[in-house]
């Protein structure tokens, strides 16, 4: 019954953890261009975005 | 600001899409470490292959550190090392095949808005799932102590949710209560409050339910529909700033020391002497002091033959200098010129179009005192039947919640994102959903000439009938000129083989036309009498023709022209009188050159008419009840563009008439007003549809909710299933049946411009 005092904070744990990656994800600007991202993937250079 | 650093740059001029060094400085902002940074549109990348081929080329030049492409905005960010003159990045990008403009930096900011909108979104979607896992736990059975724990992590996770992702709405209903009305934003702001505060009070006192899942995912859903609409209105925005950007930023100013600075155009100030080479624009209104040269006007009158200019005349800005370099006198700040003019027109005719109330902000009208009574009502009703004050309240707000504006909310946003898409597929950007509401309004259609129903620019009308020869000579000698009719003609022979003349034996004639010495002959290309010996001259007066071409004063052929109409302009015209709507031409242009026009498609015209006129027209037409579409092009249309209810432009209108109208075609076609008009028609259609859907619901589910037998799940169901209702109904806009709305990149909108964006 004591089970949901490691459970509950675990599932909440992982969602803030999810929904930091996605402020960090959008904060770091990967979301500014969805279309190049797509064709970046076949290039062979190191790349990262300008601010 | 550079004044040794002009010296050096100035001999790229601003000539054919080339840019002033000087002009890449002022677009550009400095970073630390001695660098400086620029963004370029390049509308004309669509792949990997394009976006390596601009990063390379452009990284390879000395002194840039770094180039990068947003294929997404297309647009290129370069990094360069500071020292002297800026590397010629727009000329690489011309020599690798792209085409290429300076972007606007004002009109560049990054899009705050929607990550604060995303951000919002991702937290209420965070709170919204895990306050929903905590209450099934609940609803599905936990003892009283399990209960309050979980109500207790519930509130918990929803303060910071309601205070983060909640503050849009607050901010927004605030603001309209401030003013004396309501919005939209006024009952979710007051549901999602009395939801959270009630619930926050159930659980202090160890109360069965809680609606901090209702609160939270009310806010998930709207702030859904709040995103689509950010993401519709903003990108179709960027597409069209990016397109080009046509206004002059500075020019050569001479000073009395005899030394040239390029200056901004806002540091331009009466009684400086400018040096305007051909090809540019003229940035404030002048004199000119000296020199000879043929004005494009067609921007700011709507003319379409250019005009000489000489000494002592007066220009506005906005001008394009065609064929003669010129020493003009600046005779206003830049801010008060006819492009300022312009402006403030337009500011002054956007109060009169404020009047207009989105559908959404009229049905919040009806909506918000109606759910407010009902909820009191019941209150009232409650508390009369059992006197027991907790009960009561809990009842009404359960009403609140159930009648929760989800529908309306996602109804107009959804349905608007979904025509948008449509639009763009057929290569129209729209500004704004509430101008394709006042799209679907219209009963009368004012059309400017040039640029709108014609081309805007004179083709060649016999150039099958000239012998080959004659026609290939031409355009040698045309493709030295900018006046649009030696354009015209060097694009008749585009792909023929053209061998350049050389530049020297080839002068051009302000006002008259090009000369050209070749071997011992003088050719001469342009008005019949100046290029034809007089005796000639009558029989090239018989070819009624505007430009003849001579060999020793000898005519070899004689060319027509016109400006010809815009594809599909009869069907479009056909189309909107079949549906009953009023047409007319209002053009800046002559008489006789708008009759001719006017008569072939039989309908009532003005001519010669002023900015300030065109709007007045439009606004007795209104008053008179009428509501006007006007469609137009040029720097003289924007403020009749900003005064009409609703408005298009095509891509090839001025940067400020593109900015002015609600919808932007880049198609040649003028068949996107009948598209656009019926796409419009078919929108409001669906919100109406879905307006009934969220009162059915309503009338159905208050009831329920009035005679208490609301428990959370109902209230977390009905809201739901509501919210898909509309958002399923709206996807039908969409063609060919096809479902799944999501499978294709709804959130991309822009890879669909890319066909268009190419052969605007």
């Amino acid at each position: 019954m004591l089970d949901f005092l490691y459970l509950v904070p675990i599932a909440l744990v992982l969602g803030a953890l999810a929904l930091g990656a996605f402020m960090w994800a959008l904060g770091s600007g990967q979301y500014e261009d969805l279309d190049g991202a797509a064709e970046r993937i076949l290039f062979d250079d190191e790349d990262r975005p300008l601010k | 600001m550079a004044s040794g650093f002009a010296e050096k740059a100035f001999s790229t001029a601003a000539n054919g899409g080339r840019v002033r060094a000087d002009e890449l400085r002022l677009a550009s902002r400095v970073l630390k470490d001695g660098f400086r940074q620029v963004e370029i549109s390049v509308p004309t990348m669509h792949c990997g292959g394009c976006m390596q081929k601009v990063e390379k080329g452009l990284a390879k030049l000395p002194g840039v550190s770094e180039a990068r492409v947003n294929l997404t905005s297309k647009r290129v960010t370069v990094r360069w090392q500071d020292e002297g003159v800026p590397p010629p990045l727009v000329e690489t990008l011309h020599s690798l095949g792209f085409e290429a403009h300076l972007t606007d930096a004002k009109a560049d900011a990054k899009d705050h808005t929607f990550s604060e909108l995303l951000r919002a979104l991702a937290i209420a979607g965070f709170a919204a799932g895990n306050i929903m896992m905590l209450s099934v736990s609940v609803w599905t059975g936990a003892d009283p102590a399990t209960r309050d724990l979980f109500h207790w992590i519930s509130a918990a996770i929803a303060v910071p949710a309601l205070v983060y992702s909640g503050r849009i709405f607050f901010r927004s209903a605030w603001g309209a209560l401030r003013r004396g009305h309501t919005n939209m934003d006024v009952p979710i702001s007051i549901g999602v409050l009395l939801a959270f505060g009630l619930s926050l009070y159930e659980t202090i006192h160890h109360g069965s339910h809680a609606y901090f899942d209702a609160a939270a995912s009310l806010l998930f859903f709207l702030l859904i529909g709040r995103t689509l609409d950010h993401l519709m209105r903003e990108r179709a925005r960027t597409a069209v700033t990016g397109l080009a950007n046509l206004a002059a930023r500075g020019a050569l100013v001479l000073r009395p020391d005899g030394t040239r600075v390029y200056t901004p155009v806002d540091d331009l100030k009466p009684g400086m002497t400018i040096q305007l080479s051909a090809g540019e624009r003229i940035p404030v209104d002048a004199r000119v002091i000296s020199g000879q040269s043929n004005l494009d006007c067609s921007l700011v009158t709507g003319e379409s033959l250019p005009r000489p200019a000489s000494a002592g005349m007066l220009l506005q800005a906005g001008t394009m200098n065609l064929t003669g370099p010129l020493t003009i006198e600046a005779m206003s700040d830049a801010k008060d010129s006819f492009l300022a003019e312009m402006v403030r027109m337009m500011e002054a005719a956007e109060a009169g179009r404020s009047g207009f109330r989105r559908i959404s902000d009229r049905a919040a009208q009806l909506y918000a005192p109606a759910v407010h009574t009902a909820a009191f009502l019941t209150f009232v009703g409650w508390m009369i039947a059992t006197g027991d004050v907790h009960r009561a309240i809990t009842v009404a707000i359960a009403v609140l919640i159930i009648t929760c504006p989800c529908a309306l909310g996602l109804a107009v946003p959804m349905v608007q994102v979904v025509a948008a898409r449509r639009l763009f597929e057929k290569g129209i950007l729209l500004k704004d959903g509430g101008a394709l509401e006042r799209l679907a309004e219209i009963d009368t259609v004012v059309l400017d000439k040039t640029g709108t129903l014609t081309l805007g620019a004179p083709r060649l009308l016999n150039g099958e009938t000239l012998e080959p020869a004659i026609m290939a000579l031409a355009a040698r000698i045309a493709v030295h000129s900018q006046h649009p009719y030696a354009r015209a003609l060097a694009a008749f022979a585009d792909g023929t083989d053209v061998s350049l003349l050389d530049d020297a034996r080839i002068t051009e004639v302000s006002g008259a036309g090009l000369e050209a010495h070749i071997g011992e002959h003088v050719y001469r290309l342009g008005r019949p009498s100046w290029a034809v010996a007089e005796r000639v001259e009558a029989g090239a007066g018989r070819h009624s023709s505007n430009v003849v071409l001579s060999k020793d004063g000898k005519l070899l052929g004689a060319f027509e022209f016109s400006d010809p109409l815009r594809d599909g302009a009869a069907e479009t015209l056909q189309e909107l009188k079949q549906s009953g709507i009023a047409i007319e031409i209002l053009s800046g242009d002559r008489a006789e050159t708008v009759r001719r026009v006017a008569e072939s498609l039989g309908i009532a015209f003005s001519s010669d008419v002023r900015p300030d006129g065109k709007v007045a027209h439009i606004g007795s037409l209104q008053d008179s009840g009428r509501k006007v579409l006007m469609v137009g092009d040029g720097l003289n249309d924007a403020p009749a563009l900003v005064a009409a209810h609703a408005s298009m432009a095509p891509a090839s209108a001025a940067d400020i008439g593109r900015n002015a109208a609600d919808l932007v075609f880049l198609h040649e076609s003028l068949m996107a007003v009948p598209q656009a008009f019926r796409i419009a028609l078919s929108a409001r259609k669906l919100v109406y549809q879905n307006l009934a859907l969220a009162v059915i619901y309503n009338l159905c589910a208050v009831p329920i909710a009035i005679a208490g037998f609301v428990t959370p799940l109902v209230a977390a169901i009905a809201m739901s299933l509501s919210s898909l209702l509309v958002v399923a109904n709206a996807l039908r806009l969409r063609d060919g049946g096809r479902l799944g709305y999501f499978d294709a990149k709804t959130w991309d909108i822009l890879p669909r411009l890319r066909p268009v964006a190419r052969s605007a």
